[in-house]
């Protein structure tokens, strides 16, 4: 008997310093981020001034700045949404409410599937070949925001998916029973209940093409510009104008890259401030997404 | 009809002096009508041709949004096309058997090599120490969560652990540069600047996410009845993730793994950064040394003319990199195929 206790109170031992261990290992998960934080902090914040967002970048490092690049993310960042949500909320929805189940529905599932896994340089690789040269858009601001919407194309379609099946049965058949067609059920009652959901996993897509540098670098994302694209509104008609769609661009990622990459301690620093505004806006988009899946989810009750 | 024209209804279709026929909002109707409202048969055949105008947009609709799911056989098409193209033309260039065996990449160089092992040499060791990190802790982390945690806790843990791949890849690339190497360099004095640990570690850190999430939600997956079974035993929790858990949901870990790997072989930025760009054929995690994604970046960083053999060179780069990840999702597939457990 004395030999099972011993054995019992071992594996209780072992159990115990399994929990720690497991404590432990989601504290170095943690603790890398706070690291992270603090050590962009600590390098970048002083030089986060005004100027350092008005300024084009430099050769001289305190004079420096990151206004081509926010304002490229800016613009890249709107091409992205632009494209990326229509096209993937009604993949999306194609998929959950109208696809029959053949096998051009089976073939595109398994393509969603495994595009998720592609790595993203290939996608910069692919626009490379096809958007740059093949269609001729060159390396602009278009071909980087078609870029990263494909990129983030699956995300997308995969979050339109989750929030559409969760809607019940029940609010179809009601609206079917009030005589509305299967256009007019997706568009007036799935859409509306669904949009909390699809918001959040387009939120947390863009959050991922924010931070996306390698493919960017691929199609030929320049890492000195010290223009900005020509502006969308104008004086005379049409007043619109979408010459900044064809401009050269960089944006901050690509000017952390090169920053981190110079040998002058000075433009580490610059990196650092980068960074951080980076992360801010990476926190900030997650942020709103944690929150809106919160709420969504607190407010529905079917 | 009469109670419906004094209300204004939507639904009383008007019929005009020219002869056409008007459909008024509850806004717009014109009273009084000008030649009177339409008998019965007239209203059926006018709500049937309305009823075909409904199916026509319909189906316009169903078959726009069955194009925008068709983007993604498009894209897959893209990658596969653009990358087997290009190779083609590099591939007439250069011999396979020279790509696969010859150990020198120098295709920038006076006398250009091809020879693709270096490149794989330096992917192979960063994504090995990144597994050899991130595979335990995820491991760890997600039977913690699953089995060990409280609600509470799990609630808070998961979202910042989830932050980490949240991250963008070219801030980890700064942090593994200026503030991993250096510590690291501290106890192991003879570390080069740049280096494949660090970049690898990072990069194992990185993909924690990953590997725990979707392998806790595998564990979440077994059905609480097998659980109990294996505590009404006398086990522990520990034996029952070991000895329950972990082969019931193993089918789920194996996706998170092969996920795992997938990011980590075409994790770009952070060996862009910390690895160095320097083709390097070795095994050593204390060298520096270029990895296939940080050599694609090296060269699209310069200003390289389209169709040079340099330029095909990093699409058949490219193409070897999707072999690697197509060979681990296979191995991934059969395995979990094999493994599989139905409840």
């Amino acid at each position: 008997m004395g030999d099972i206790e011993i054995r019992v109170a071992r594996r209780k031992r072992m159990d115990g310093i399994f929990a720690i261990l497991g404590l432990v290992s989601t504290f170095v998960g943690m603790l890398t981020l706070a690291a992270l934080m603090v050590d962009l902090a600590m390098d970048g914040s002083a030089r986060l001034t005004q100027t350092f967002f008005t300024s084009f970048p430099s050769r001289f490092p305190d004079q420096a700045g990151i206004l081509s690049a926010w304002v490229g993310t800016t613009l890249v960042m709107l091409v992205t949404a632009a494209t990326a949500v229509p096209l993937g909320v009604a993949a999306g929805v194609y998929l959950e409410e109208y696809a029959p189940s053949n096998w051009i529905t089976a073939l595109i599932e398994i393509n969603i599937a495994n595009l998720a896994g592609v790595p993203s340089i290939v996608y910069g690789l692919m626009a490379l070949g096809l958007f740059v040269y093949q269609f001729r858009l060159g390396q602009s601001i278009l071909s980087a925001g078609l870029t990263l919407a494909l990129l983030i194309l699956p995300i997308v379609i995969v979050a339109t998916r989750e929030s559409v099946r969760a809607v019940p049965g029940t609010m179809r058949e009601a609206a079917y029973a009030l005589g509305a067609t299967k256009w007019q059920t997706v568009k007036d009652h799935v859409l509306p209940y669904s949009t909390g959901g699809i918001l959040t996993g387009v939120i947390i897509a863009l959050s991922r093409a924010i931070g996306e540098t390698a493919p960017l670098i691929t199609i030929g994302a320049l890492t000195f510009i010290a223009f900005l694209p020509g502006p969308p509104l104008k004086a005379e008609f049409p007043f619109v104008s979408f010459e900044w769609l064809m401009s050269p661009f960089t944006v901050m990622p690509i000017q952390m890259f090169n920053w981190t990459s110079r040998p002058q301690h000075a433009f580490h620093l610059n990196a650092a401030a980068a960074g951080l505004v980076l992360m801010v806006m990476t926190l900030i988009m997650n942020g709103i997404a944690i929150y809106l899946r919160y709420r969504f989810r607190k407010r529905i009750r079917w | 009809m009469d109670r419906i024209a004094r209300r204004g209804a939507i639904w009383a279709p008007l019929r005009h002096s020219d002869g056409s026929l008007n459909y008024p909002r509850l806004m717009a109707v014109p009273s009084p009508p000008e030649t009177g409202y339409l008998g019965q048969a007239e209203i059926s055949g006018f709500l049937a041709s309305r009823l075909t105008r409904q199916r026509v947009k319909e189906r316009l609709i169903e078959f726009s949004m069955f194009l925008c799911a068709l983007s993604s056989v498009a894209i897959t098409l893209g990658i596969v096309g653009t990358l087997l193209l290009e190779s083609w033309h590099f591939f007439a260039n250069v011999s396979l058997l020279d790509f696969l065996t010859d150990t020198q990449w120098t295709v920038l160089f006076e006398n250009p090599r091809y020879g693709i092992m270096p490149l794989v040499a330096g992917t192979v060791v960063t994504s090995g120490v990144a597994l050899l990190v991130a595979l335990p802790l995820g491991t760890v982390i997600a039977i913690y969560l699953s089995e060990y945690a409280n609600a509470r806790v799990r609630e808070i843990l998961k979202p910042i652990l989830e932050l980490l791949s949240a991250v963008p890849t070219v801030v980890f690339g700064y942090f593994a540069f200026l503030f991993v190497t250096p510590i690291l360099q501290s106890f192991l004095p003879n570390l080069p600047g740049f280096n494949m640990l660090s970049a690898g570690i990072v990069i194992g850190i990185m993909i924690i996410p990953y590997v725990s999430s979707l392998s806790e939600d595998a564990m979440k997956a077994v059905p609480v009845h097998i659980r109990e079974g294996s505590y009404a035993m006398g086990a522990t929790r520990l034996q029952t993730a070991v000895r329950v858990l972990i082969p019931s949901a193993f089918s789920g870990i194996a996706s998170a793994y092969v996920l795992g790997f997938s990011r980590a072989v075409g994790e770009t930025m952070v060996v862009a950064i910390a690895a160095g760009q320097q083709p390097n054929l070795t095994l050593n995690p204390m060298e520096g040394a270029a990895t296939i994604t940080a050599y694609i970046v090296q060269v699209s960083l310069g200003d390289l003319p389209h169709g040079t053999i340099a330029y095909q060179s990093i699409f058949a780069a490219g193409l070897t990199l999707m072999v690697m990840t197509l060979v681990f999702n296979i191995a991934g597939y059969l395995l979990r195929k094999r493994f599989r457990e139905i409840y």
